[in-house]
């Protein structure tokens, strides 16, 4: 090892900051360099300016291993995790803005949990069982691991908000659904458990705000920190709502 | 007749599920679109015949005129598919509308939304909307020409349309606008839809070399246009005639009686 691959590279965070709460704030765009550290993500480089440069820096973070979603922010203009992305893989000088479409709370954190919360409850993302009280006594019924896994798949969705920060449908139409949503009805739509038919899914996502408002930008899918299927599932779902239509 | 006019105006409707008519807009949309880019190709073919000769060109001419079913050239045949194409691109238009950017503020959003996310397929989208904004315009106007005129479909009439009339820019503006759009469309179509079941790098490569293909096949086509309308513009308003035909002195339609 020589001297040269031991240097640390100096790279700088520009931030986009700015707190609704206060009403002299200004949004404005502000410099923190750093050196960078072997295995450095975003959120550890957050962490040191915070620490040692700006205790007044915003931003969210719970698990630090892509699981809970809260560090979703804009990287050099694309939605990303901060705890996912390695600073090695940036440019040394690197824009960080808070996610598009939600609610800023200041800085780097957004309110995600509303607009997802209004979301679920729009959109019913909650298993309707077809009987109406569960009988606890009783044996569940079985399910093929292929269809478990399939369920799975599906559930893994952080409710990050990534998908919807990339989604320029979104960006233009506030009330659109959004791939989040469209991932949660194709989650029930394969669930055996869910009394729901498509008839009743149409109910919730047939019309232009819906997955007929979908232009297929597919940035959703690009972007999606858990690699979620999110094309084919739109895809899915605008055929089968489609073509129940016809029927 | 006034409860439905008044329920509309109020947003409400006493229907307890939800309409199916975003259904079959989009189905029509997408319907429209592919339609019109099939139609788009074949167009292409039987325009750029002309590379393989004025007598290739006047003989397809001649047979969408049913000349050869009826021994006699009927040009409004050609009007009656243009008519039909132009009511396809009307509604395709008409639909397609409802994806635009409505006010100012989203296309200032999508723009800058754009330009920050560098994604290839959102880019897409904006020259989709861009080339499609064009087509209005320009479809509409060949269209509008084709219809009313149909007779001028020939060798030496297109040709001097193409550069007698100083109309090579305008056909030159229209076959970027149309292959880009057509191209970008029947991609965006494959992925909306799910089918063909192939990789989006598949599907974008192939999307590219048939947008080149006919790129390349219409610039050449306009350019043979052009050369014959200049080596024509003395004998302009004349109409070709293949020799064996005059030779024979068969009654082959109207081209014998436009050139009279």
């Amino acid at each position: 090892m020589n001297a040269k691959t031991n240097a640390r590279r100096r790279i700088t965070l520009t931030i986009l900051r700015h707190n609704p709460q206060d009403a002299n704030s200004k949004p404005r765009l502000q410099r923190y360099a750093l050196e960078e550290a072997e295995g450095m993500t975003l959120f550890i480089a957050l962490n040191e300016i915070r620490e040692h440069q700006d205790a007044s820096l915003q931003f969210d973070f719970v698990c630090r291993a892509g699981i809970c979603g809260s560090c979703a922010m804009m990287v050099n203009g694309r939605p990303r995790l901060a705890c996912r992305t390695l600073t090695r893989d940036l440019p040394a000088e690197t824009t960080l803005a808070p996610l598009p479409f939600f609610a800023l709370i200041g800085d780097l954190s957004v309110d995600t949990g509303k607009w997802m919360r209004g979301m679920s409850e729009r959109l019913e993302t909650w298993l309707h069982a077809r009987e109406r009280e569960a009988d606890l006594s009783r044996i569940e019924e079985r399910m093929s691991p292929d269809l478990a896994e399939a369920i799975y798949a599906l559930d893994r969705c952080v409710e990050c908000g990534c998908c919807v920060a990339a989604c320029g449908t979104a960006q233009m139409r506030q009330d659109f659904v959004g791939a989040v949503g469209f991932g949660k009805i194709a989650r029930f739509r394969l669930d055996p458990r869910d009394r729901r038919d498509d008839a009743a899914f149409y109910e919730l996502i047939g019309d232009d705000s819906g997955v007929f408002g979908c232009m297929s930008l597919l940035a959703c899918h690009d972007v999606c920190p858990k690699s979620l299927p999110l094309e084919t599932q739109i895809a899915f779902l605008r055929r089968k709502m489609a073509f129940l239509s016809a029927a | 007749m006034f409860n439905a006019v008044f329920l509309a105006q109020s947003g409400l409707s006493t229907r307890a599920q939800k309409s199916r008519w975003p259904a079959r807009l989009d189905l029509l949309q997408g319907g429209t679109g592919l339609l019109l880019a099939l139609f788009m190709w074949g167009h292409m073919f039987f325009v750029a015949s002309i590379l393989l000769g004025k007598e290739v060109l006047w003989t397809v001419a001649r047979f969408f005129e049913g000349y050869f079913f009826f021994g006699k050239s009927y040009p409004w045949l050609v009007s009656l598919v243009v008519g039909g194409v132009a009511f396809l691109l009307a509604t395709h238009a008409l639909l397609a509308l409802r994806k635009f950017p409505g006010s100012y503020q989203q296309w200032k959003t999508i723009r800058a939304h754009a330009k920050a996310m560098r994604h290839a397929d959102t880019t897409l989208w904006l020259w989709q909307v861009a080339t499609g904004f064009l087509l209005f315009f320009l479809a509409s106007a060949h269209l509008y020409q084709m219809f009313v005129w149909p007779q001028n479909i020939g060798p030496y009439a297109s040709a001097d349309r193409v550069w007698s009339d100083g109309l090579w820019p305008f056909y030159l503006t229209l076959l970027f606008a149309v292959e880009l759009h057509g191209g970008i469309g029947l991609y965006r179509l494959a992925r909306k839809w799910g089918w063909p079941n192939a990789s989006r790098a598949v599907l974008r490569r192939l999307k590219w070399g048939l947008t080149l293909f006919f790129l390349v096949l219409g610039l050449l086509t306009l350019a043979a246009y052009m050369k014959i309308g200049f080596e024509h513009r003395a004998q302009y308003g004349e109409r070709y005639t293949p020799a064996q035909v005059m030779m024979s002195g068969e009654d082959h339609g109207r081209d014998t009686e436009a050139a009279q």
